[in-house]
């Protein structure tokens, strides 16, 4: 029964309809592939293994957020949130690092996945719009950073020799750590996805939630948790970045949401909700990440030109996702 | 629907309920706002030192003029069933094109600024009314490209000295401020189109039910684009005139998250989210109520952290109890 929730939005069948459905999927791979290319053409400093690398630890960072805001978009819902939280996370991570790699971890993850879980609650139980709920949680965790570092602070240091900063500097077969928790995450992500009856019930909720109510699936769970994974998500992306950089910076993730939200909707994800795949919101991410790195390459080019093309190309993408939607009789 | 179904029975037994009519909670949702933003007053009157002065009073209104004028757009789009976010970008690029073309003539200036928000509002339009892409979407790119472009343009803060600017900012018509007397004619505008004309009726029918609008033979398409058009000019005029209040343009910090502020102030002035209705005078106590909300926290000293955690919990109860008219009436 599962399987077939999962597969019920596929649309018709016709040539023109399996490329365009395929088009819709693939779309961001195929402009990332040829960005990547012509950027390897175009400078000598791009195709190199440290600058690639590079590209992929500043992406894992917006990876692991855009992750649990797949799951949520999946599921028809928005979670406006997750630039605060990812501040808040790093932060909390900064100041737990004062007391053990321990509560490095923990603070910022219980913190956050709380912040996700009253979210949730409130979207599931209240009936709430998610749109205006995590608006306020938004606002929330930004307050509630600016109260614990009203001492004036704008950045916590990780004290040097800490454990914790192991976690984003170190790697394994010469590549970085985060790099690795990306791709497991996003392994553990997609299995979910597809193989699990909570993957197939956001797909599901996403689809059409009376619906999946009345077919007895567990809506209020399902939403709730998806809502706590995607904070403890950013909240992760944030501790990440804090042992990273060494510190924690209350000023990071203003307009992150926006960045994350353009990369799912890039890979793929719509956000209707119903359809969408985890892998797809990396490539989304990854061609972000390929962008910004790009206009660094090109250096005469302000630096502003990444928010116009980034903003272009999202216009750019949902255009033909409609127009695809259309094609495929959707 | 199954609510109605449970209720009829009920109803039949007992017809009259006189206790509950008394505290009616559709009348709390319509008047609300007034009700909340009175109290405050009178709480401003009794416990805060000089508040009843002409000075305060002049500064308030003065202050809230550019988040008026934006959610007198906003109100529009979202009885439409749309959103805007990108009213706080066009703010920015409105303001960094005034010190660009001031050299030709206060009015050129002020007309070009004016008309990008036009051509933005125009591009949203299009987007959402002949593409269409989500209204969330679609101005979220806008949002993004929109701040990189206002950067571009605008570069660094840009002082304004223009004598005619100046005096805009900061002149008065019989000792009303000119912003405030601006505001009030943009208000007293945007009601006679919402309840006085064809267009704003048709507004309201599109995002009331828009299949049967459509149905119905209503020009879709073209109200939307005029509708997000006018919100378009309304943010660029608002970026306008914080300019020539604060006598310089600064595109990175010009209308941030004003979105969110002009969003609740619609909210709170008792337009539903879920379109079909406009409520002007609703929408002024709406963005009174904030600036006031915001003031009494300063007026206080209670710190900026604390105040936007007071602003998060202010937006969930505000659509809380809008949710109970949704339910009310399906």
């Amino acid at each position: 029964m599962t399987t077939t929730v999962a597969a019920a939005p596929a649309g018709s069948g016709g040539t023109r309809a399996r490329v365009a459905r395929v088009a819709q999927r693939q779309g961001a791979l195929v402009i990332l592939v040829a960005s990547v290319l012509a950027a390897t053409l175009a400078f000598d400093s791009f195709g190199t293994a440290g600058n690639l690398e590079n590209i992929a630890l500043q992406a894992s960072f917006l990876a692991v957020v855009a992750l649990g805001m797949t799951f949520v978009i999946m599921s028809g819902g928005i979670d406006l949130s997750v630039g605060s939280v990812f501040a808040l996370g790093g932060v909390l991570a900064a100041w737990g690092s004062r007391y053990g790699t321990l509560a490095a971890l923990l603070v910022p993850l219980v913190v956050c996945g709380a912040i996700g879980l009253v979210q949730g609650l409130v979207i599931a139980r209240g009936g709430l719009p998610p749109f205006i709920v995590t608006l306020a949680g938004l606002l929330f965790a930004r307050g509630l950073l600016l109260l614990i570092s009203d001492e004036g602070a704008t950045t916590y240091k990780v004290p040097p020799g800490s454990a914790f900063r192991e976690l984003a500097q170190g790697g394994l077969l010469g590549i970085g750590y985060p790099i690795w928790i990306v791709l497991v995450a996003f392994g553990i992500g997609g299995l979910l996805l597809r193989r699990s009856s909570y993957g197939s019930t956001v797909l599901a909720i996403g689809g059409q939630e009376d619906a999946a109510d009345l077919m007895g699936l567990p809506v209020l769970r399902t939403k709730v948790i998806a809502y706590t994974t995607c904070g403890v998500l950013a909240g992760f992306g944030g501790l990440l970045m804090a042992s990273y950089t060494s510190s924690g910076v209350t000023v990071l993730g203003v307009g992150m949401e926006l960045e994350v939200i353009s990369a799912v909707v890039l890979g793929g994800t719509l956000l209707t909700g119903g359809a969408g795949t985890v892998l797809g919101s990396l490539v989304g991410v990854l061609l972000l990440q390929v962008i910004r790195n790009v206009i660094n390459q090109v250096g005469s080019l302000n630096s502003n030109w990444q928010a116009v093309i980034s903003g272009t190309i999202l216009l750019v993408v949902v255009t033909a996702q409609r127009w695809l939607a259309k094609v495929e009789g959707r | 629907m199954s609510e109605r179904l449970a209720s009829k029975p009920r109803s039949r037994e007992k017809p009259e309920r006189p206790r509950r009519r008394r505290i009616d909670p559709d009348w709390i949702r319509r008047n609300g706002v007034y009700v909340a933003l009175v109290l405050l007053l009178a709480i401003n009157v009794a416990i805060t030192d000089n508040f009843v002065s002409d000075a305060t009073l002049r500064l308030q209104l003065i202050q809230v003029t550019p988040v008026l004028i934006v959610a007198l757009g906003m109100a529009l789009v979202i009885g439409t069933q749309g959103i805007d976010l990108s009213v706080g970008a066009v703010m920015a690029l409105a303001a960094a094109l005034i010190p660009l073309y001031i050299g030709y003539g206060t009015g050129v200036a002020i007309a070009i600024a004016v008309l990008a928000g036009g051509v933005s509002g125009a591009l949203a339009g299009t987007l959402v009314a002949r593409i269409g892409v989500q209204p969330i979407i679609a101005t979220l790119g806008i949002m993004v490209a929109g701040r990189g472009v206002a950067n571009l343009f605008g570069g660094e803060i840009k002082s304004i000295r223009d004598p005619g600017m100046v005096a805009l900012g900061s002149g008065s018509l019989l000792g009303v401020p000119y912003v405030v007397v601006i505001a009030a004619v943009v208000a007293a505008v945007t009601w006679f189109l919402v309840r006085r004309s064809n267009f704003g009726r048709q507004l309201v029918a599109i995002g009331g039910n828009k299949r049967a609008a459509e149905l119905g033979g209503l020009p879709v398409p073209r109200v939307l684009l005029t509708t997000y058009i006018l919100c378009g000019l309304l943010a660029a005029l608002a970026g306008v005139l914080l300019a020539a209040r604060s006598q310089a343009s600064d595109p990175t910090k010009v209308g941030l998250l004003v979105e969110l502020s002009a969003i609740t102030a619609v909210v709170l002035g008792g337009t539903p989210l879920s379109g079909g209705q406009v409520r002007i005078a609703g929408t002024i106590a709406g963005a009174l109520l904030m600036q006031l909300i915001t003031a009494t926290l300063i007026f206080h000293d209670i710190p900026d952290s604390t105040a936007q955690i007071a602003q998060a919990v202010i937006v969930v109860a505000a659509v809380y109890v809008q949710l109970g008219r949704r339910k009310a009436r399906p």
